[in-house]
């Protein structure tokens, strides 16, 4: 492999690492809110232990996604220098942007939530809540924005070979922002929904702090399948867009060779011949419906472009439609278990629970197979029709410093990745503290406790009725 | 004054901030095994940066941002340049905040933890030093404004010398916090390390300041020769004798004030020394020198970012002194985590 190769696939592998505790923590940035309005609202005591839990959860999980952030601001320079002397002049603002917007919003306010129970009022630390919350989306909204303009640029002019700014609201809204942004930030409100109901489906399963785990149920399962069923919607809005604006990148998503009418849409199958021909199970002219609202609809076809333009057809086609299966596999799962959950009979399906465990993996790998499918579907442009991937890696990196540093990460990312699952695994079995011991150590502000309920537990509104 | 001259100023702002709020922190997780006796203390240690070392570190994210917006061709001729170093740099950042945020949830690995704490302090508290040393020395370019040297040639006496001074300020910083937020026996050793790091750093700074003028001239001729370079030295020697004057008088938030003025002052003279230069080309064509004019973004990006720098400065600036103002005052037993 030369260094080319080598810094694809260490950004790759950062990127996608990185990506893995991104929705996770955006999600759980969105219980934390939940739980925290609860304690913020009522004072008792039990809230305040539901809310650290999740504090805990969630910290622990953002401070490798914040680390392995860094990974990426600096990859631009070290392996990408050509690539960020193209698009410095366009690419630098948002970045700027969501360093004075989003990090230091939420780090700055993460410290109050880890560090703040007994500095701050119950307001103060609600307030922080949500804005590492808005913090947190506001780093998507910025890195998307950058990330969008490589696929549709807008907004500039080519000066002595780079890209030079002539308009910021077009290169900021250029066509691929809003549904890029929309089916980023959906997916990761589906992982959170996910993440929350398999942490509820484990503690039903050792029956343990059930009341509150019933609520959790609910609170993830109800999140889910609310951001899931939204997904095809946004998820179209934004294929269409693609079809577009990045038409080959389309071809390659379905693998249409010839540019033509009645175009299929395929359910699943197998590229051959780098996309002229498909073996598999597809709805016939879908692909032209579902573009066009008209079976006549024209599709324009991957031999519209000569071949060192087109992307690799097989890795763009499994990965979208992996992406789109395990979508709708989703919104059936999580209308069961919900369905079940309301009628009060989840608990009894103890495989059920097991299943929403190890359904945490749907999420995650739907929104990998996702960031596969639009980045290679990319190719060969790093820009897209304005500069090739090839052209904008650095000169001065050689192959050998970059494989170094690549097995490098790779331990380190291991590592990390082990020392994370013992803790968040550690944070679990835990559990929230119980009420007697936090009163030892916290003097918060009691309210008068509603008679006849048992403020242990008494965190389960909304849980269905037992 | 052209707009990326603002830039420059505003770089040099993000990546002074950087030095003297990440600056503190770093120099207590380099001090870390030396003071921390016990897990009390090193409980401590860790509680006494644990609130504000994240917003701290976004000072880098925000100057490398900035760098990347404004001076394209310098972020992007630095960081692969430097490649070996920046990686070195990033690994000590990321192991560093995992160590940080695992270590008290994790008894089992906490030597493990411990020592990435420490180690990912070290690193970039040292690199950081040797970076500029050697921005400062110049470097040798080609004509697309690439790095033609080598990973060891960065590693030259020079700005080896200029990394292990940083390194002693670093220390120093962080020796200052940790007496402020500290109180009995960890107090004590912090304040015996503050003045043993100032008088370490003091030799090295004038060893620098000599070979600066011999091996750098053109460094030196840029200080001595502007107004804001004396102004700067001024400021460096006032900040000096205050730092030892209140390191004497035990008066430990003032002391900490002291040490982080010299990094303020410091970082305005290698900002003059180098200025119109931003990275000169040394051993080469002396026209492949990326200057403040020939580096710059357009001017629109650079007024976009003026206005986003206007609106985002001010809050950041007031939301992190809310932050400071609320964890003021010595660490309380068993705070936080």
């Amino acid at each position: 492999m030369d260094a080319l190769d080598l810094a694809r696939l260490q950004f790759a592998f950062t990127v996608g690492y990185h990506f893995i505790f991104v929705p996770f923590s955006m999600g759980l940035a969105l219980m934390v809110v939940l739980a925290e309005r609860r304690y913020y609202k009522s004072g008792v005591p039990a809230h305040m232990a539901a809310s650290n839990f999740w504090i805990k959860l969630f910290t622990a999980t953002f401070a490798i996604g914040v680390a392995t952030g860094i990974t990426m601001e600096f990859a631009f320079g070290t392996n990408w220098a050509n690539y960020s002397r193209f698009v410095g002049d366009i690419f630098g603002a948002p970045l700027a942007a969501e360093g004075l917007f989003a990090f230091f919003l939420e780090s700055t306010f993460l410290g109050v939530l880890l560090f703040g129970r007994r500095r701050v009022s119950r307001g103060f630390y609600y307030a922080s809540a949500w804005l590492v919350l808005i913090g947190a989306h506001m780093s998507a909204v910025w890195i998307l924005i950058a990330n969008s303009w490589q696929h549709t640029p807008r907004g500039f002019e080519i000066e002595g070979g780079r890209a030079v700014l002539t308009s910021f609201w077009a290169a900021v809204f250029n066509p691929s922002t809003l549904p890029r942004l929309s089916h980023t930030v959906v997916a990761t409100w589906v992982m959170g929904g996910f993440a929350i109901a398999a942490i509820a489906a484990w503690y039903l399963l050792k029956g343990r702090d059930v009341r509150l785990a019933r609520s959790w149920m609910t609170a993830g399962l109800v999140l889910g399948l609310v951001t899931a069923v939204a997904m095809p919607f946004v998820g179209h809005w934004h294929a269409t867009q693609v079809a577009a604006e990045q038409p080959i990148k389309m071809a390659a998503f379905e693998s249409v060779w010839d540019t033509e009418s009645n175009a299929t849409l395929w359910l699943f199958g197998w590229v051959r011949d780098g996309g002229q021909e498909v073996v598999g199970l597809g709805i016939p002219s879908g692909l032209s419906l579902m573009l066009g609202l008209d079976p006549d609809h024209e599709v324009t076809g991957l031999s519209s472009v000569a071949a060192e333009d087109r992307p690799p057809v097989q890795l763009t086609f499994q990965a979208y439609h992996l992406m789109i299966a395990i979508g709708f596999l989703m919104i059936a799962l999580l209308a069961v278990a919900l369905a079940l959950h309301l009628l009060g009979r989840l608990e009894r399906y103890r495989w059920m629970l097991w299943v929403l465990i190890f359904a945490v993996f749907l999420p995650q790998i739907a929104i990998q197979m996702g960031w596969a499918a639009t980045e290679v579907g990319r190719q060969p442009w790093i820009v897209q029709d304005l500069l090739r991937t090839v052209d904008g890696v650095s000169p001065a990196v050689s192959a050998a410093e970059v494989g170094t540093t690549l097995a490098l990460f790779g331990l380190i990312y291991l590592l990390l990745f082990v020392g994370w699952v013992r803790i968040v695994f550690g944070i679990i079995r835990k559990g929230p503290e119980d009420v007697p011991a936090l009163l030892g150590t916290q003097v918060p502000v009691l309210p008068p406790v509603p008679s006849g309920e048992d403020t242990s537990t008494s965190a389960g509104a909304g849980a269905p009725a037992k | 004054m052209t707009l990326a001259d603002v830039w420059f100023v505003l770089v040099a702002v993000l990546l002074t901030g950087y030095a003297v709020l990440d600056g503190f922190d770093l120099g207590a997780g380099v001090l870390y095994p030396l003071l921390g006796r016990g897990d009390e203390q090193k409980a401590t240690i860790r509680a006494a940066i644990g609130p504000v070392w994240d917003g701290n570190e976004v000072f880098l994210i925000a100057g490398g941002g900035a760098l990347f917006a404004a001076f394209p061709p310098v972020y992007a001729m630095t960081f692969s340049g430097f490649y070996l170093a920046i990686m070195l740099f990033l690994f000590g950042l990321i192991f560093r905040a995992v160590s940080i945020e695992f270590r008290h949830r994790d008894e089992k690995w906490a030597r493990l933890w411990d020592a990435g704490f420490f180690v990912g302090s070290l690193l970039p508290a040292l690199l950081a030093g040797v970076a500029l040393g050697n921005v400062i020395r110049g470097v040798p370019l080609d004509g697309n404004g690439d790095y033609t040297g080598t990973f060891l040639e960065l590693l030259n006496p020079y700005s080896l010398l200029i990394g292990v001074t940083g390194l002693a300020l670093f220390a120093t910083h962080g020796a200052a916090w940790l007496a402020y937020k500290t109180e009995g026996d960890l107090h004590r050793r912090a304040s015996r390390a503050r003045a043993g790091g100032f008088v370490l750093f003091a030799v090295l700074a004038l060893a620098s300041t000599a070979v600066t003028f011999v091996a750098v001239p053109r460094a030196s001729d840029n200080v001595t020769g502007s107004i804001v370079g004396w102004v700067s030295i001024a400021v460096l020697a006032g900040a000096l004798l205050y730092t030892l004057w209140q390191i004497g008088a035990k008066a430990d938030l003032k002391a900490f004030a002291g040490s982080a003025a010299t990094i303020v002052a410091l970082a305005g003279i290698a900002a003059v020394g180098n200025y119109p230069d931003i990275v000169p080309a040394r051993d080469s064509a002396a026209e492949t020198s990326l200057t403040v004019a020939n580096a710059s973004s357009g001017d629109l990006t650079l007024a976009v970012m003026l206005v986003i720098a206007v609106i985002g400065v001010p809050l950041v600036a007031a939301y992190t002194i809310l932050v400071y103002r609320t964890f003021r005052g010595k660490v309380k037993a068993g705070e936080g985590y």
